[in-house]
């Protein structure tokens, strides 16, 4: 059976009739044929459809579909037949010219179930030869999945005629899918088929293989046991490559989240419970950014996440800057107070945002270059997952690089590595430690922005991080970025794995459960400092 | 708990706390019932029930007052305990309804009976009866408590570490509530109860009754708090949360301490959530979430951590003081008050009311009892060596 094709594909190809034949009709077979339709007599009708469907009118088509809709009007005093459109205006079905209104006495011409049996198969053959690309596709695939046997005809003679490459591929596939079920194709035709459906060696594949009964010849059984064994383990190489994917899709969404966090606990111990608000600050100056551009600038657009990045870090690290000034430089050396203090001015950021912006979520649109997807193999990558991973990485790598040589970086070492020792060779220790914050804070800004691509730009868009970002510093160890970075790809990866097994809500539990077991056999994480960094 | 012990253990702030506590849950249940609605002195049933969730958060807050005021231990997960006990209370109330639910099935409840379940799963075998019950509501968040804690505390995971994974616990199990099939009701929990132990729990006799029963849990939980305090194992734990490794280089196993302490504290938790959920009428997961379990840390550092009186007085006026800027015009200012409280708390007043209190009023007396110079004397010292350097 054929899908029914969406009308907005009959408008496209009734418009494209309209202008390419818009010449004058000679009485010939086709408007015989077509007259026959206003006989109302099943048996003329039946002649009518086989005779339109074979006559390579372009009005073929439109005649047929309409028929198959009940649209097709016939007036049997004139015999004229008239094609009513979707949109309600008619055309005469011999000449395509438009009408102004049918006459009063035509009436749909009227189907029974054999006749539907002859429209979807003269739709189907007409529609694997449409001259849009996309519907041939589209029929081919779905004459693969209903793979008719009174379909192959139709795809031979599309096949004969097809020039484009994948058009030609998804014949031949639906053309195998018909052979390997038609109970009087030799032997050869069915191996072939066999052969052409393991090359396509997707589930469809797989389901149609598996479906072959055991009427057929020994030779062509084999051959298909072994396509199945050949497709089975190339889907459990792909489903393992897009877990993989979405690991690593994940986990530099962890990261991105947890690397500013990173920075504020391993330099300076503290643990900030605001650390989800800078994020979300980040988010809403992305937010805000894209409304200037939308009423001011809209040429810019595609620019918006380019120009929200330094200033979601500056949003951020000032407010971080401002936070350690006025709160936390009052609470070094009491972390447990620091994380209360902390978390109250998370609640009053979510607030003030909650006040200001409103509590629903804010739209933040993706850039053309953001959205998207591509095909690699059998998964499907979107852009915007990818860029985000690009972007993690390459902030990971600045900030690696600012660590290891610029003098902040340097002294930030310093300080984490022996606050007292750095503060006696001159290094201002508070100084260092508002930049460390403002730092941390900005880099989290940055993540907001990236974060407001694929996640609700809502007040609570911070909270649904922080868990997720501490527990990857805590794996990965503090006061070591690369800890982070394995962690959260290790965290990212795991969660999808386990998530097909066990379910997303299990799946993530257990990855609770696995680091509090973990943190048991390691108490300071994956790589942690040692030495007399650690307290005693 | 020798007569000699009680006495030693209680000091005049501790005594006057007692007195407030028993009286209020002697007078408050009398004057609801006695006397005529609507005259002056007549406590409105709603004013009750609001009252006792007040004293089952001061329940909490004095479980996590042990804790952290005496040994150091910040939970930012008390909350699953409280739960846990909520949770236990709950599935027997919900045994109870029998056949008065919608479905009206005798053994299952509504949810499963529209979940489609056919039987009873095995952990609700049980519940049915009142003692097992309550023998869950101690035993569960004791169980999860001891596990959690013989795991963490061996291995030694200390300070804002230990407060993240306790963090993570909780939320693990609020994802975990969160779903159908763990077979506790999903995300709309436990509720619609009608009876506990044959008297309804909607009945202003009941309310009253189980008002009672909170102050009472809320006396022996401070007794009990503070004989472990005033004790010589409350000499060690001070020690442990001033000195970790000093006081296990003295040969003290600390991690026994600190398990022990951590179970006692949870299954007070327990008992508080078991008392809050007839008076309230609902559990659901929502009480898992990590926001409430740091809520209850507030709390206790308003009131004074380390001096469990100030534990309950702040629960209690914190809880006050949200009841009452939330039902009014204030209500979106809430959560700025709430957070400004957090920050200015922590930084201006890190002693809580209580501690404040009793620093400005030592001078004046000429003879302080023993044990309130020690803790006062080490709430200086608080965490030092957590410092990371």
């Amino acid at each position: 059976m054929l899908a029914k094709l969406p009308a907005r594909l009959c408008t496209l190809a009734l418009s494209f009739l309209l202008i390419a034949f818009a010449l004058p009709a000679l009485a010939g077979p086709f408007e015989d044929a077509v007259a026959k339709f206003a006989n109302d007599d099943f048996s003329d009708t039946e002649e009518a459809i086989g005779a339109v469907a074979s006559s390579g009118n372009p009005l073929a088509f439109p005649i047929i579909n309409a028929l198959q809709d009940g649209r097709l009007m016939a007036d049997p005093d004139s015999k004229k037949v008239y094609v009513t459109g979707t949109d309600g205006k008619s055309i005469d079905a011999t000449t395509g010219q438009p009408v102004a209104s049918v006459p009063d006495g035509a009436s749909a011409v009227r189907l029974n179930n054999r006749l539907r049996r002859s429209v979807d198969a003269a739709l189907g053959s007409l529609t694997l030869q449409s001259p849009d690309l996309s519907t041939r596709i589209q029929a081919a695939q779905s004459v693969f999945k209903s793979h008719e046997e009174t379909a192959l005809e139709a795809v031979d003679a599309a096949l004969a005629k097809e020039t484009n490459k994948s058009a030609r591929t998804a014949l031949g596939e639906a053309r195998a899918a018909i052979l390997l079920f038609k109970s009087d194709a030799t032997e050869v035709e069915k191996l072939e088929a066999v052969a052409t459906l393991k090359a396509r060696g997707d589930q469809d594949a797989l389901a149609l293989l598996s479906d072959t009964g055991s009427d057929q010849p020994a030779s062509v059984t084999k051959a298909a046991a072994s396509a199945i064994g050949s497709i089975q383990s190339s889907l459990a190489v792909w489903s393992t490559v897009q877990n993989a994917w979405y690991g690593l899709s994940l986990g530099s969404v962890l990261l991105l989240a947890a690397i500013g966090l990173a920075i504020t606990f391993g330099v300076m111990g503290v643990i900030n419970m605001a650390h989800g608000e800078m994020v979300m600050l980040g988010a809403y100056t992305t937010f805000v950014v894209q409304e200037v551009i939308r009423t001011r600038y809209p040429a810019l657009f595609d620019y918006s996440l380019i120009i929200a990045v330094p200033l979601a870090f500056l949003v951020s690290g000032a407010i971080g800057v401002l936070i350690e000034r006025s709160i936390i430089r009052f609470l070094y050396g009491r972390p447990l107070e620091t994380l209360l203090a902390t978390w109250g001015l998370s609640l009053v950021l979510q607030q003030a945002v909650r006040t200001a912006f409103g509590p629903t979520n804010r739209e933040v649109g993706n850039p053309s270059w953001m959205s998207g997807a591509f095909e690699l193999g059998q998964i499907t990558i979107t852009y915007n997952r990818l860029w985000i991973l690009c972007f993690t990485l390459a902030v990971f790598a600045i900030l690696l690089a600012m660590l290891r040589y610029t003098a902040l970086g340097l002294e930030m070492r310093a300080v984490t590595q022996n606050r007292r020792m750095a503060a006696s060779m001159g290094i201002a220790t508070s100084r260092v430690d508002a930049l460390t914050f403002g730092l941390g804070s900005g880099i989290a800004g940055i993540a907001g922005v990236a974060l407001s691509q694929i996640d609700n730009v809502s007040p609570n868009l911070g909270q649904s991080y922080i868990i997720d970002s501490f527990m990857v510093v805590v794996f990965g160890g503090v006061g070591n970025l690369w800890g982070t970075l394995v962690g959260a790809f290790t965290l990212g990866i795991a969660n999808k794995f386990l998530e097909p097994v066990a379910g997303a809500v299990l799946g993530k539990i257990a990855i609770l459960v696995l680091i509090i077991l973990f943190i048991q056999k390691r108490p300071r994480g994956l790589f942690a400092l040692k030495g007399r960094a650690v307290e005693a | 708990m020798t007569p000699h012990m009680l006495t030693r253990s209680l000091d005049r702030g501790a005594t006057m706390f007692l007195a407030i506590v028993a009286a209020c849950g002697i007078l408050i249940p009398l004057s609801n019932l006695l006397l005529p609605a609507g005259s002056f002195f007549q406590v409105p049933t709603y004013l009750v029930a609001l009252w006792g969730k007040y004293v089952c958060y001061a329940i909490l807050a004095l479980s996590i007052d042990l804790i952290w005021g005496y040994c150091g231990i910040l939970s930012l997960g008390h909350g699953a305990f409280f739960a846990l006990g909520g949770y236990a209370m709950g599935m027997y109330l919900m045994r109870q309804i029998g056949t008065r639910g919608v479905y009206g099935n005798p053994i299952l409840p509504d949810f499963m009976v529209f979940l489609n379940w056919q039987k009873l799963p095995w952990y609700w075998y049980g519940f049915d009866m009142f003692w097992f019950a309550a023998l869950m509501v101690l035993f569960v968040p004791g169980l999860l408590a001891f596990c959690f804690g013989w795991l963490a505390f061996r291995s030694r995971v200390t300070g804002v570490y230990l407060s993240i994974i306790t963090q993570a616990m909780t939320y693990a199990l609020l994802l975990g509530f969160f779903r159908n099939d763990f077979g506790f009701g999903g995300n709309n929990g436990l509720t619609d109860f009608k009876d506990i132990l044959g008297f309804n729990v909607q009945a202003e006799g009941t309310r009253a009754t189980l008002f009672a029963l909170s102050c009472l849990a809320l006396i022996a939980g401070f007794l009990i708090c503070r004989a472990i305090v005033t004790s010589k194992l409350g000499k060690v734990l001070i020690a442990i949360r001033d000195a970790e490794s000093r006081t296990r280089f003295l040969g003290y196993r600390v991690e026994s301490y600190k398990l022990f302490v951590f179970t006692v504290s949870a299954c007070m938790a327990g008992v508080a959530g078991a008392l809050y959920v007839p008076q309230v009428g609902i559990i659901n997961p929502s009480e898992f979430a990590p926001g409430n379990s740091i809520e209850a840390v507030i709390w206790v550092a308003v009131g004074g951590r380390g001096t469990l009186v100030g534990a309950a007085l702040g629960a209690v006026v914190v809880n006050y003081a949200k009841t009452f800027f939330t039902s009014g015009v204030l209500a979106p200012y809430w959560l700025f008050m709430l957070g400004a409280l957090f920050i200015l708390v922590t930084l201006l007043l890190p002693k809580g009311i209580v501690g404040t209190f009793n620093s400005w009023w030592e001078p004046f007396k000429a003879k302080r009892p023993a044990e309130t110079t020690e803790s006062a004397a080490a709430e200086d010292g608080v965490s030092e060596p957590d410092m990371a350097e």
